[in-house]
């Protein structure tokens, strides 16, 4: 390998974000090479479920991202090849008791006044939608904008669009600077690469990345287990999953919690998932995580009772403790850009982060304004001090 | 749960299995052995059900005599034998006793949940055969070498008149003359490798005379019966339209490569076909346990000295820390329930224990020696077409998961199953695990996949909802 390759974009990870930011730079007319010291969606990409969903995020920045993101995946169904699996299925929110209507109603509302579609489904149209649902559920929301894809496939197919040049089983190890701190490429472990922009795509790796450039990103894993059964035919329509989920998400403890999200695959398999942890990166299996999962979900469709559980995988979501990711321009490194903390929904956000941070390279007018995703918003934060929890005010 | 934890429990009533429990028995233990099947036994000695009164199975394995004193002294012991108990996970909430979680009964609806505690695990899952595919091999009529010998010793039915036997290991000739000796014609045994690759480890052959004997008595079996031996082929291809009707077989150079102009077409209605065994740890790696490559290329568990793993607290004997047949696999089971013995009571090892380890160190050596003759060279891919299946459950070709190494970007099992659901369906990758790694290191040898597979058996999200809560 040539120690003097050079580009205009080096982007460090070939996760799904990674796959995003190499795709929007190419078609800004930026050369660009990836690195990953694995496989392509070997990370968290590769553990993901691949739900692009507006309905569980609450009003403000991370949905107006979601809403832009879930625009630019239509646009890429299109342009990549059937295999990415992509699918419009939409969302179905339940609440099982009336006590859960009202404040899932209220969220309903703040979401419409963003730009969401929310329809309220009352119990009796319920079965008309999803008809294995269990009996006797008060009622729901149908988010016709919720989708999916399949994760890796779509990580590997915005690659190869990208034409980015891809170079695998090559870790980072440092960075080059010139005279004044600014970035001038990576030294890797088969080399160095010159760049004037290097991009952290690193997911749950990029606080270590960040580490390594002289920069700060407090980045903590947060474990999840999905289940996935064996193959059936068409049981479960939408992505389904109780209300309890968004309080879940926007939950900066490190306690266990489960809220089931199922849904069917093209493919067959139901996927059931995901838990939500801070144990680091600990792979070892939670029975109390699956036990959870598993009745979670058979409570929303009882005829899963008997369905088998085929293998189970957990994942790390590279997780910020304000639950926004970390899109822009590093305060210290000149040269620097972050792209990662996208937690739980990182597939879902991808393609509105790899927009951003291609026209803040080329200087364009990103699609939103970029402020509150940027990374300097840490600056004085006393790095990785764990379980700190959220910022007082959700979003 | 609320009885009292066993001292031990132990997965797998194989020939390590069975040696442990006894010997853990007899050292006082309390003791569960789990099996999935109906009777003890394991691989070796799967042997005809009572109910077929199948008359002398002696004559398939010679090694009955030492099978039935295991037996009996199973049942003379206090052990509690559970029978057709799938374990699916085992858990350890810190210092709690182990939790093995088993499902009960046949597969289907009856299945029940069942969780076992003890004080120490002895794990003895055994292997299952690696497959390497080739094309024409999802053909009724090709069987597997473990599966002839499993076929003949419990339901003494044979799969073709005319059966090529092909592959590389040593099961090939025990496969061979067992068919022989049940009233098949084989025009051949087609091994892989060259054999000479035992010659470098004379000390390892001279130190197992047993296994020099076992070897001859097979070899004599195949010139009673006119079997031929081929080493340095392969069967490359399986013709035939509803089922076998003839294969290819070619030279091989010493790297596994096809030699181009060597085809030669042999008919057979049945083709048995074996590449050696793969450990059956997932259970253990699921819980982290450390591994390493042997050097058959399989993947196996790392032990110390009485065979504990890198988890304390869990033991392996047998299969699990490498292939090495039954002998080994029972001084090793009985060595870990000493171990285990000696971990829990306190009392000083017996000094049996000594002896014990010189047998099990000079079989291993053998063990490793012949391992590394069989492994897989790295030119045995170029026998696959681009339409080979090779992921039979979810029908994935050879051309696919080639795509998604150069074009898509895996470079693992793993990443190639995510990009190509190679691996996904029923057997989780059991069967296509070892050609999947191959392939997605590039072709090459035996790459072991590191896979993690938590669930060692489906589980009914039903039984996973109405787990226990740990306390
Ligand atoms: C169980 C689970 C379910 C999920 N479900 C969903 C969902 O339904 N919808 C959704 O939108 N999101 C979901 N997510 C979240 C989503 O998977 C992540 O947000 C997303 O995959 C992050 O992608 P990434 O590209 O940032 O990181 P990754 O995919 O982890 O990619 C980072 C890459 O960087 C590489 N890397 C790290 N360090 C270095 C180095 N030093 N040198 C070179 N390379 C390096 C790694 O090898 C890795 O490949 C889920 C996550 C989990 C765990
Ligand atoms: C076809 C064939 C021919 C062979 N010929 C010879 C020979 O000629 N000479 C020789 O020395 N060796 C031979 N072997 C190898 C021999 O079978 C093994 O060395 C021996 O059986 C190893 O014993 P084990 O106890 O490690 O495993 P096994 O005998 O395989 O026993 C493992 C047991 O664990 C059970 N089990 C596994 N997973 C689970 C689970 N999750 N839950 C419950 N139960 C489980 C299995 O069903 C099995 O009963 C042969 C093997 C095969 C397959």
């Amino acid at each position: 390998m040539s120690t003097t390759d050079s580009s205009d974009v080096i982007v460090i990870g070939a996760g799904v974000v990674g796959a995003a930011c190499a795709y929007y730079a190419a078609r800004h007319g930026l050369s660009v090479t990836v690195l990953d010291r694995g496989a392509v969606a070997g990370g968290t990409t590769g553990a993901g479920e691949g739900n692009l969903l507006v309905s569980d995020k609450e009003p403000g920045p991370e949905l107006e991202l979601a809403l832009i993101s879930l625009a630019l995946w239509r646009e890429l169904s299109e342009a990549l090849p059937p295999e990415i699996e992509y699918e419009p299925k939409g969302g179905l929110v339940v609440a099982s008791a009336p006590e859960g209507l009202p404040a899932l109603r209220k969220l309903a509302a703040g979401q419409r006044a963003a730009g969401v579609k929310a329809e309220e489904i009352p119990p009796e149209r319920l079965p008309g939608l999803e008809p294995h649902l269990a009996p006797g559920l008060a009622g729901g929301v149908h988010y016709p904008q919720d989708a999916q894809v399949q994760p890796a496939l779509a990580a590997a197919h915005l690659l190869r669009a990208s034409g980015a040049r891809l170079r695998l089983g090559e870790e980072v190890t440092g960075f080059l600077k010139g005279a004044s701190g600014e970035l001038k490429g990576v030294r890797t472990s088969k080399g160095a690469l010159h760049a004037p922009y290097v991009v952290n795509a690193a997911g749950a790796w990029g606080g270590e990345l960040a580490r390594l450039a002289g920069a700060t990103l407090p980045l903590l894993p947060r474990r999840g287990f999905v289940l996935v059964t064996e193959p059936l035919p068409q049981l479960v329509r939408h992505k389904v999953y109780s209300a309890e989920y968004v309080a879940d998400v926007a939950s900066g403890s490190a306690e266990l919690q489960t809220s089931a999200v199922v849904e069917g695959t093209p493919a067959g398999p139901v996927l059931i998932g995901a838990s939500r942890e801070q144990v680091g990166f600990d792979r070892s299996l939670s029975t109390a995580a699956l036990r959870r999962l598993a009745a979670q979900a058979v409570a929303l469709f009882p005829v899963l009772a008997r369905v088998r559980a085929m293998r189970t995988y957990a994942g790390f979501r590279p997780y910020l403790p304000d639950h926004l990711p970390a899109i822009g321009h590093d305060p210290t490194v000149p040269g620097l850009l972050h792209a990662c903390g996208h937690e739980g929904a990182g597939i879902g956000l991808a393609p509105a982060t790899g927009l951003v941070i291609a026209r803040l390279v080329t200087g364009d007018k990103p699609p939103l304004d970029p402020g509150p995703f940027g990374p300097g918003r840490f600056a004085g934060a006393s790095g990785t001090s764990g379980t700190s929890g959220r910022a007082s005010t959700p979003r | 749960m609320s009885a009292e934890p066993y001292d031990l429990a132990v997965i797998g009533a194989g020939a390590a299995g069975l040696a442990g429990a006894v010997h853990a028995a007899g050292q006082g233990l309390s003791v569960a052995l789990l099996d999935d099947a109906a009777q003890a036994g394991g691989q070796f000695f799967r042997h005809p059900a009572p109910a077929l009164k199948a008359g002398r199975p002696q004559a398939l394995h010679h090694h009955w005599s030492a099978f039935r004193e295991l037996r009996s002294r199973l049942a003379a012991s206090a052990v509690d034998h559970l029978t057709g108990h799938h374990v699916w996970t085992v858990t350890r909430d810190g210092d709690l006793p182990w939790a093995v979680h088993a499902l009960t009964g046949a597969d289907g609806e009856e299945q029940r949940p069942v969780c076992i505690r003890a004080r120490a695990l002895l794990l003895a899952t055994g292997a299952y055969e690696r497959q390497l595919p080739f094309p024409g091999w999802t053909l009724p009529g090709v069987v597997s070498a473990g599966g002839v010998q499993a076929m003949l010793k419990s339901g003494l039915v044979l799969p073709g008149r005319r059966i090529v036997v092909a592959g590389s290991g040593p099961l090939l000739l025990a496969a061979a003359s067992s068919l022989a000796t049940a009233g098949a014609r084989v025009p051949l045994v087609a091994e892989a490798a060259g054999y000479l690759g035992y010659a470098r480890h004379p000390g390892a052959l001279a130190a197992n005379p047993g296994k020099l004997a076992e070897g001859a008595l097979h070899a004599k079996v195949l010139a009673r019966h006119r079997v031929r031996l081929s080493t340095r082929s392969a069967v490359t291809e399986v013709h035939g339209t509803d089922r076998v009707e003839a294969v290819t077989v070619r030279r091989l150079d010493r790297d596994w490569r096809p030699l181009p102009g060597t085809g030669r077409r042999i008919a057979c209605d049945a083709l048995a076909v074996g590449h050696g065994l793969v450990p059956r740890i997932e259970l253990a790696t699921a819980l982290g346990c450390a591994t390493r490559q042997a050097p058959d290329g399989t993947s196996v568990l790392v032990l110390d000295d009485r065979q504990q793993t890198s988890v304390p607290g869990l033991w392996a004997a047998g299969e699990t820390g490498g292939i090495g047949g039954w002998q080994l696999a029972a001084v090793e089971g009985e060595l870990a329930a000493l171990a285990v013995a000696h971990r829990l009571s306190g009392r000083p090892a017996p000094a049996r224990v000594r002896e014990l380890r010189r047998r099990r160190d000079r079989m291993r050596r053998f063990a490793e020696a012949m391992g590394a003759a069989h492994r897989p060279g790295p030119g045995w891919t170029h026998w696959l077409q681009d339409g080979t299946e090779v992921c039979r459950c979810e029908e994935v070709t050879a051309g696919s998961i080639r795509e998604a190494v150069a074009e898509l970007g895996a470079r693992d099992a793993r990443t190639v199953k995510l990009l190509t659901r190679a691996g996904m369906g029923w057997c989780q990758g059991r069967m296509c695990g070892a050609a999947v790694a191959c392939l997605a290191a590039g072709g090459g040898g035996a790459a072991a996949s590191e896979e993690r597979r938590p669930f060692a058996v489906p589980v009914p999200l039903g039984t996973l909802a109405a787990l226990d809560e740990p306390n």
